[in-house]
Parts: C-alpha cells; sequence; structure tokens
C-alpha cells in the first residue's frame, strides 16, 4: 500500500522533499502554513519572507512569491513590503535567534507600530544553521554547544517568554499565540487566525511555535518528542494569548 | 491632492536636506524609510511635510538596519523607495545595502557625510567614500554619486533613482554636512517637463497571477550552497557592472592638457579646488582641475590618460586618503606622483589649496 501523503496545494512540488533534517521541525510548521494559505485562498498575493538559519532553507518552500532576507532582518523586509503594497500578505518566517536575539529590535517595534504583517517564530531552543548553540530559547539546564554544562541562569539568563512579550507592547487588533508541532491541527488554525487578522487589517500577528531539532538536541525520536511536549511546555504556554475583540485577557485553548 | 510636487522650473534657495527632498518628489519617490541622524535629518522633516501632499508615504523605523531592510522591502513590492542616513547610520546601512547587491535591489541611499571614526562630529566630512564605495561584506556592487552643489543634489538624487531601476545596483548620492546644511540658489524643475524620462519601478514580488498556476513563483535568495553557484552568479553581476561603468561614469575637468600638476577633489571639496585652479592658472601656474562625479565606477579611462601625462596629482579630500586610494587603484602603473592634501573631517578652502600647490611648485 503506498499512500502519498496530503500535501498543501500552495507548496511548490518540485523543491520536494524539502532541505530540512530528518525529525526537523519545520516542515511540519511550513505544512500547518501552507494549509493555512490554501484555505484562505491567499496564494496569489501572499509573500513569504524567510530568516538566515535553518528557515533560509524555505526560500522555495511554496508556489508563493518569496525573498530570503538575513539574519534577523525579514521583519522589516516584510514590514517595507507590505507598506509599500497593503495589498500583499506579508509572512516573516524566521527562527528564535532571528526574532529574540539579533532582530529582537524588528520584531519589538514591528509589534509595537501594529505593523499589518504576520510574523511566524520557529522555537526550537538552539540555533540550528550554526550548530546548536544557546538562544534566547535555550531552556534551564539544557546543553548546548555553548553552554556545554548545561545553561546557567544566573549567568545567561532565563529563556525569552516571545510571546507574552508581544502580546504586552500590542494594543487590541494584534494576534498572538504559541503553538506547537505536536498539534498540527490547532498550529493550523492559529497561523489562519493570524493570517486573517491580517487581512482584516487589525494590526500585527504573531506565532511561535514550538518544534523540534533532533539533529543538534541528538535526540531519538522518543527523546525528542518528550522535549517538545513535555519540557519546552515547562517555559512555554501553549495557547492563544491575545486575541482581537477578546479584550485584554484574551482567551485559550488548545 | 495636488498633482505635481513642481510645475515647470523654480528659482529657489533652500538646504541640501530640503533640494533632496525635493528631488525625490520630482523623482517620483514614492515611500521613504528613514531613522534620525545628524545631519540628514531635515530630509525626513521636509518629505514628511510634503510626501502627504502628493500621495507618497514615509515609515519612520527603529535603526538604520530596519530602514535599509524596509527600503528593500518597497523596493522588492514594486516602489521607488529611498532612504537617508550619515555616518555610524551609514555603517548599519551597509548590512541592507550587501543584500540589494545581491539581489540587484535598485535602493537609492542619500548619504551626508559626518565625521568619523565613531560618532566623532555631526558637522562635516568626505570620511565615508571607503564605505560608501565598498561598503559591506561584498565587492562593491553599486553606484556612487558625490555631489559638490546644490543644483547637483537636485539632478542626481533624480538620476539617481534611474540609474539604480535601469542597471539594478543600489545607488548612493554622496553628499555632506556641508551641503545637507548650508543654503544655497539652484533652479528645481519637474524633470519630465525637461524631457528627462523618469524610469518606472517594476515588482519583483506579487505580480499578478497566482505563483505555480499562472506563472512561476518569484523567488529571491542570497544563500548559496557551494563556491561555483556564488562564482558564477558573481560572475554575471561582474559583467554587468563592466559593460555599465563606461555608461554612468561621470566627471569633470579643465584645464588638464598642459598641466604638470592637476587637483583632483571630489564633493565640496571640488569647489575649492576649482577656484584654486582658476587663481593659479591665471597667475600662470600649469595645473589643471579633475573631479571624479561618480566615485564608484569611477571615470578609469580618464584618469588612466591623465595620468599618463601629467607629472603630478595633488589629491584634495577632507579625509586621510580615502580618495587618493580609489585614485592609486585606478591609476596603478601609470607614471604620475600622487601628492596628498588630507585634512580629515574638516573642510579645504581655496586659498589652502593655493597655498599647496605654490608650495609643491617651489
Amino acid at each position: 500500500m503506498s499512500v502519498q501523503p496530503a500535501m498543501p496545494k500552495s507548496w511548490r512540488m518540485d523543491t520536494k522533499p524539502h532541505k530540512f533534517c530528518p525529525g526537523c521541525g519545520h516542515g511540519l510548521v511550513l505544512k500547518a502554513l501552507g494549509m493555512a494559505i490554501d484555505e484562505l485562498g491567499i496564494q496569489d498575493r501572499a509573500v513569504f519572507g524567510c530568516d538566515i538559519g535553518c528557515s533560509l532553507l524555505s526560500w522555495d518552500f511554496f508556489n508563493v512569491d518569496s525573498i530570503q532576507t538575513h539574519h534577523g532582518r525579514t521583519t522589516p523586509v516584510i514590514t517595507g513590503l507590505k507598506r509599500a503594497n497593503p495589498n500583499l500578505i506579508g509572512i516573516a518566517y524566521m527562527g528564535d535567534g532571528g526574532g529574540y536575539a539579533i532582530g529582537s529590535q524588528h520584531l519589538v517595534n514591528a509589534a509595537a507600530r501594529n505593523e499589518r504583517i504576520t510574523a511566524i517564530l520557529v522555537n526550537n531552543t538552539q540555533y540550528g544553521m550554526t550548530g546548536g548553540q544557546m538562544a534566547p530559547t535555550t531552556l534551564p539546564g539544557q546543553k548546548t554547544e555553548t553552554t556545554p554544562y548545561g545553561r546557567d541562569p544566573e549567568k545567561t539568563g532565563y529563556p525569552v517568554q516571545g510571546p507574552e512579550m508581544v502580546a504586552a507592547i500590542t494594543r487590541e487588533g494584534s494576534y498572538v499565540a504559541r503553538g506547537t508541532i505536536a498539534n498540527l491541527n490547532q498550529l493550523k488554525g492559529y497561523i489562519k487566525k493570524a493570517l486573517q487578522n491580517q487581512i482584516e487589517g487589525n494590526g500585527f500577528s504573531f506565532v511561535e511555535v514550538l518544534s523540534a531539532c533532533p539533529t543538534n538536541w541528538r535526540t531519538n525520536a522518543e527523546e525528542t518528542w518528550n522535549m517538545v511536549e513535555k519540557e519546552m511546555p515547562k517555559f512555554f504556554k501553549v495557547g492563544e494569548i491575545k486575541v482581537p475583540g477578546a479584550g485584554k485577557e484574551g482567551q485559550e485553548n488548545g | 491632492m495636488a498633482d505635481k510636487p513642481i510645475e515647470g522650473e523654480k528659482r529657489v534657495f533652500m538646504t541640501g536636506n530640503e533640494v533632496v527632498a525635493w528631488a525625490a518628489l520630482a523623482a517620483k519617490a514614492e515611500i521613504m524609510y528613514g531613522y534620525p541622524i545628524t545631519p540628514q535629518n531635515e530630509i525626513m522633516h521636509y518629505w514628511t511635510r510634503m510626501a502627504p501632499k502628493f500621495g507618497r508615504e514615509f515609515l519612520q523605523t527603529e535603526d538604520e538596519l530596519s530602514a535599509g531592510f524596509t527600503t528593500a522591502g518597497g523596493v522588492l513590492a514594486g516602489r521607488k523607495a529611498f532612504t537617508a542616513t550619515a555616518g555610524p547610520g551609514n555603517t548599519l546601512m551597509q548590512e541592507p545595502m550587501s543584500m540589494a547587491e545581491a539581489m540587484r535591489l535598485p535602493v537609492v541611499v542619500v548619504v551626508q557625510q559626518r565625521g568619523g571614526p565613531s560618532t566623532a562630529t555631526v558637522i562635516y566630512s568626505q570620511q565615508e567614500v571607503t564605505m560608501t564605495t565598498m561598503g559591506g561584506n561584498g565587492e562593491g556592487l553599486r553606484v556612487v554619486y558625490s555631489t559638490a552643489t546644490h543644483q547637483e543634489l537636485f539632478d542626481y538624487t533624480i538620476k539617481a533613482f534611474n540609474t539604480a531601476w535601469k542597471y539594478r545596483f543600489p545607488t548612493f548620492v554622496l553628499g555632506d554636512g556641508y551641503q545637507a546644511k548650508m543654503r544655497e540658489s539652484l533652479t528645481i524643475y519637474d524633470p519630465e517637463a525637461r524631457g528627462v524620462t523618469l524610469l518606472p519601478a517594476e515588482a519583483y514580488l506579487g505580480k499578478p497571477g497566482t505563483p505555480g498556476v499562472d506563472r512561476p513563483p518569484a523567488q529571491y535568495r542570497n544563500t548559496y550552497n557551494v563556491e561555483e553557484e556564488l562564482y558564477e552568479v558573481l560572475q554575471g553581476y561582474f559583467k554587468d557592472y563592466e559593460k555599465m561603468a563606461p555608461e554612468i561614469a561621470e566627471f569633470d575637468a579643465f584645464d588638464t592638457e598642459d598641466a604638470d600638476l592637476v587637483v583632483i577633489s571630489h564633493g565640496v571639496v571640488s569647489r575649492a579646488a576649482k577656484g584654486a585652479v582658476k587663481e593659479l592658472r591665471a597667475a600662470g601656474y600649469k595645473v589643471g582641475y579633475f573631479r571624479p562625479i561618480t566615485l564608484r565606477p569611477l571615470p578609469v579611462k580618464e584618469l588612466r590618460a591623465l595620468g599618463g601625462r601629467t607629472k603630478q596629482f595633488l589629491v584634495a579630500e577632507s579625509a586621510n586618503g580615502q580618495l587618493a586610494r580609489l585614485l592609486k587603484e585606478a591609476a596603478y602603473g601609470c607614471p604620475v606622483e600622487m601628492l596628498p592634501m588630507y585634512k580629515p573631517g574638516v573642510g579645504i578652502t581655496t586659498e589652502e589649496v593655493v597655498a599647496r600647490v605654490k608650495e609643491i611648485a617651489g
């Protein structure tokens, strides 16, 4: 029996199989994004911007106009594009290093200015492309190439709470959520809402996604899922953090 | 909403920064992205006052990295977009401009040079020549016009948009704090009324049709998998650049035919050099004047011809030899002797150039 997995219509088939490592979460996030693009029917006006880091490998992932930018700079490129042509649906796709470290000023200010773009940030707790260094999202005690004895919060702080930060600095109209590759339907729903929020012109939309990097984590399948489903949610709470029209508190589900 | 920012021609008396804003309007620039830094601030001030009257846009960003990358985004969306910066802002601007070089994005940047290194002075210098011509981790695939007068600030800002969109290299207008802040007379005009064709912008992303259905997706990258892949792309870029160079290289010169010594300068310093050469000629000195208007690409052919028949170049600049380094490369192998007149971060007067030439002549 041979069943082809259902791929989103907006995927570019001639660049599949994709270039990510086996077990990488990017393919799943991009599948959820592809399905959201399909369901919203925005393949003709979406523009996909990808950062540098592992996310750069997605530059030809979709049958969607795409731009590969610099490390941390996807948010301003998509901001500039959206400002120049508000009919486009701008998607800024980045990792945790790009969004929370080198490009944090762009994320903070785009959110504060309420840019009508959708930022999707993949959190795999370390820098994948450069070989597994500590990221702002690295868990306390987690071993990386630059924290070989485990991250010591006394010296390097605690994991950055990205969506909570974005929620705190945005006003009514923004959409902020944290999804996970462990719940793809929910993730697709979040991404779809984030895109819908941009289509409606409400405000900045941000989805962080808990993802996996078995290559640098040096984990097998069981350990990988344990990390994604059990360890990461201890610090990164999955759910919707800010929803337009839901009042100050927002709502949670999932 | 007013139709045209400038009807016909108008004689005006204004600062260089105001001139740039008018020129960008006249060139049909559609959006400016910017971040405050002295001495270019008033470009934004005038733009933000005038732009809404003509349906143009502005975004103040969080820093110059963002100003450069949002400008790249505006260009990708198919708009004539520009930014302006100076000094440490120009340093940050080099990162987005390297992406513009890699992806052949016609970004226009106006630089009003200030003192360096570091924060230095907010006033004046010609110390951003090396960075503006060759900045970023790349090969200097950009165009740099160095202006000397307010009229040129107007003319070359308009020209910068056309050069950028015709050849698809990032294009800089290199002014300085003196030009930015000084008031001067000039004629502003509607370029189309003068017969100048303003090249239209063209979208890189978001063209009509569904990608993969009606057309292939437009996808741009700046990362390559192997060395040879990058090498091949760059060879194409170099070929384009070399073909373009003689078409766009510009210079100004006089009295060079029989000159023993030619004063070479650029930008606002060339005004002092021009006055000095005229004065020295009147006094019987065999001196000439040469000024590259494009610092990148340089007018190499003319420089080499000059370097082959002139005994001495006196290089006068408000930097410690940044123009001279470019000239030495261009004139390599020519028998000409190159003499320095470097005043980094400080202006140069006609009297000083006259005195220096007389000193050399003995």
